[in-house]
Parts: C-alpha cells; sequence; structure tokens
C-alpha cells in the first residue's frame, strides 16, 4: 500500500468523479430510506406535542394558519364535536442565542397556558437547552396556569414574573417571545368564545387588525 | 503491533484527547453533560470504523494529490448517513446532537486517522484502530461531559448526586470545559509516565 500513485490530471478527475459519484448514492440510498422514516417521527412528535400541551381529553384535531405580523403560525384546536376544549399553537422565535427555537404552546378556552412543548431548538446544552423543562410546572421558571394577557409573559430582568434560567437570559427572552407570538396567534382568532372559525380568510384578516406590536 | 494492541493504543497510549489533542471542538463544545459526551463518542466511534475500513480499502488507487478531498468526500458522506439514520431513529439523540454531528466532518481525529493510519494499513488493522480511537474519544468524552455535570449542576447521567444549587455553574459553561480538559490531561500524562 505505501507506495504513492502518481497524479495525473485524467487519474485525478476520473477518481475524484468515481469517488464523489459513490457518496453521492450512498447518501441519496440512505436518504431514500429514512425519509418516510423522519417525516413520520417529525409528525409523531408534533402529535404527541399537541396531546402533551392539551390536558383535557378531546376527540379530533383542525388546524389553520394564522399571520402575526409577518410570520404565520399553525394553530390547532382540539374538540369535542363542535366545542373547542383546547388549543395548542406551533409557535417559533429567531432570537435564540443559537437562532430558531420551535414550540408548541397549549391554551385552554380563557387562553391561560395549559403546558409547553419544545419541538426543535439549538441553544447551549447544560444552559439555553434546560428551557425543555425550566418553565414546566416543576421547573423554576413555571409558565403553566399563568395567562399571557395583553402584555405577554417576560422575564424578570425586562420586568416580567417568569424566572429566566440560570446563565441563559437570551435563551429565556427568546422562549418568552415564542409563548408571546403564540398568545398573539390567538389574540384575534374567535376561539375563544367557543365557536368554530368557519372562514379562514375572515379570521385571518380579522386577527391583522387585532394584533398589536409585540416586544422583540 | 498485535490486533489487541492497535484498540489499545487509541484507547489509552494515544488517546485523542487527552495524549494527542485533537478534535477539541466537539471536545469543548458538546460535553455539557455526560450523555451528550456518550452520544457524540459513539457516532463519532462509528463514522471513524467506517471511514477507516473504505479509505484503507481505495487508498491504493487514489493519486496523491487528491488523498485528502477523496477522503473528506468519503467521511462526510459517512457523516450524512449518521445524521438521517439519527434523526429517523434515534430523535431524541438527534435533538440533544443534532447540531454537533455535522461537525464531525472537521473532526481531525477522523482526518488525522484517515492520514497517519488507514491509508498506510489493511482493512482489518484499520477497522481496529477505528474501534480503538473511537473508544479512547468516547471515554475520554463521556468522563469529561461526567465530570463537567457533576460539578456544575450535582448530577451524573441525570441522576443527582448532590443538589443543584451546589453546583458551580462555570463548569458547564465553556471555560469550565477548558480547566477540567486541563487537569484531565494533567492526571492522564502523570498515569502515562509511571
Amino acid at each position: 500500500m505505501g507506495k504513492k500513485v502518481e497524479s495525473s490530471f485524467v487519474n485525478m478527475v476520473v477518481v475524484l468523479f468515481t469517488i464523489t459519484l459513490i457518496a453521492a448514492a450512498a447518501v441519496g440510498y440512505v436518504f431514500t430510506l429514512t425519509e418516510s422514516t423522519i417525516a413520520q417521527a417529525n409528525a409523531q412528535k408534533e402529535s404527541d406535542a399537541i396531546k402533551n400541551v392539551i390536558p383535557v381529553e378531546f376527540a379530533d384535531i383542525t388546524s389553520e394558519k394564522v399571520a402575526v405580523g409577518a410570520d404565520t403560525v399553525e394553530v390547532f384546536y382540539a374538540k369535542n364535536g363542535n366545542q373547542i376544549v383546547g388549543t395548542a399553537v406551533k409557535s417559533f422565535t429567531n432570537s435564540g442565542f443559537n437562532g430558531y427555537i420551535s414550540i408548541m404552546v397549549g391554551f385552554d378556552t380563557k387562553g391561560t397556558i395549559t403546558g409547553y412543548s419544545v419541538l426543535s431548538q439549538g441553544e447551549t446544552p447544560g444552559l439555553g437547552s434546560k428551557m425543555v423543562d425550566w418553565f414546566t410546572e416543576s421547573g423554576k421558571g413555571n409558565i403553566i396556569g399563568k395567562n399571557p394577557g395583553d402584555k405577554g409573559i417576560s422575564v424578570k430582568k425586562d420586568g416580567g414574573e417568569i424566572d429566566a434560567i440560570t446563565a441563559a437570559t437570551i435563551s429565556s427572552r427568546a422562549f418568552c417571545d415564542a409563548v408571546n407570538r403564540a398568545a398573539q396567534a390567538l389574540g384575534g382568532v374567535s376561539a375563544w368564545s367557543g365557536a368554530t372559525p368557519t372562514n379562514e380568510q375572515s379570521v385571518e384578516s380579522e386577527n391583522n387588525e387585532q394584533v398589536e406590536p409585540v416586544k422583540e | 503491533m498485535s490486533k489487541f494492541g492497535i484498540i489499545l493504543n487509541g484507547l489509552i497510549k494515544e488517546n485523542p484527547t487527552f495524549v494527542l489533542v485533537l478534535g477539541m471542538c466537539p471536545t469543548l463544545a458538546v460535553t455539557s453533560s455526560a450523555t451528550n459526551g456518550l452520544g457524540m463518542g459513539l457516532a463519532t466511534t462509528f463514522v471513524l470504523i467506517m471511514s477507516n475500513l473504505v479509505i484503507s480499502l481505495i487508498a491504493g488507487f487514489i493519486p496523491d494529490k487528491v488523498r485528502i478531498p477523496s477522503f473528506i468526500v468519503v467521511i462526510a458522506a459517512f457523516v450524512t448517513i449518521v445524521q438521517l439514520l439519527m434523526q429517523a431513529y434515534l430523535p431524541a439523540l438527534n435533538d440533544a446532537l443534532g447540531l454537533f454531528i455535522p461537525l464531525i466532518v472537521v473532526n481531525c481525529i477522523v482526518l488525522g486517522r484517515a492520514e497517519a493510519f488507514a491509508c498506510k494499513n489493511n482493512a482489518v488493522d484499520s477497522i481496529l484502530d477505528g474501534i480503538g480511537m473511537g473508544l479512547g474519544f468516547t471515554f475520554a468524552l463521556t468522563l469529561l461531559g461526567a465530570i463537567r455535570e457533576l460539578l456544575g449542576s450535582g448530577k451524573v447521567f441525570n441522576m443527582t448526586i448532590f443538589p443543584e444549587e451546589y453546583g458551580t455553574l462555570v463548569f458547564v459553561l465553556a471555560p469550565g470545559a477548558f480547566i477540567v480538559l486541563g487537569y484531565l490531561i494533567a492526571i492522564v500524562n502523570r498515569i502515562r509516565k509511571v
């Protein structure tokens, strides 16, 4: 083996091309093999998250996209028959320490937070990543049972009442931002009266009018 | 060198983290908990074994000047495969490590072993070298992660050893990684001299 292969233009091109071709084929094969499983795992994660954040029993789920300012979030209505028993909002923020964070937040019919579930985050392990259980009832910065109301939730440093994660204020702020975005998505939706939104378009335009600027 | 010697070489004598001081980026970044260290170590081990195997087989055909690009392509392919498999079958681990997996491509241990060992040795020895180096790396990362997790938050593998209030936050942060790694390297070097 130790001997070196002479490098000519032709054999360099041929060898490198062959290797990249085989590598691409291998990656492509694994991709097709895992594609459906990954999609399934993500869908499973989403429906688990919805069940997790809505503590009451429900029969089925309808979803719609709601615009919040320039962004769009997905809202899931948990129903028994025509009665809405809880709402889950798949919200996000781009202001995390490492950018994008996606969370599922559950609200009861009065707009009180019933639970949350972090879908994806890239926060520093051991610090910002603690948001996964920090804001739960057993955690230190509990948001469950709080109602974001008009002002939204914010960390104590910003005058709010949520305990930020130790040494991860930026991540905590980002988390509050995502929760507020979720709350805002519901602010203009007629869901709180218990009625089912029938016309998405009217819901959206109505929503846009009532949206208040949120502190980023 | 005996077959067993090759494995032992990576584990202790030329431990990639404590002795060769390679792959510092993932070492310092992911070891904030023992679980993360273990997961990262095992993912790297898989890539190391596979890339060592393939590179030892094809090294004889690769012209010298395109050696490194070829190795990187092989390594990157395996890293992508690991990432896809993890997303599909180990979503929980993927949540914790997803960010760091692509970094395995530029982990100098993998390229280093391809250059220093796999392209000069036969397939079996290269696999053994991959196992040894991989386990050595896993061992180092898990140890580092366990110590940082214990000192930082009073837990090891998420089991509480002492209340979190007594933990020293700095050990979870980057400076703590340097401090713990420095002491571990000193200890390992002292032991090797005996």
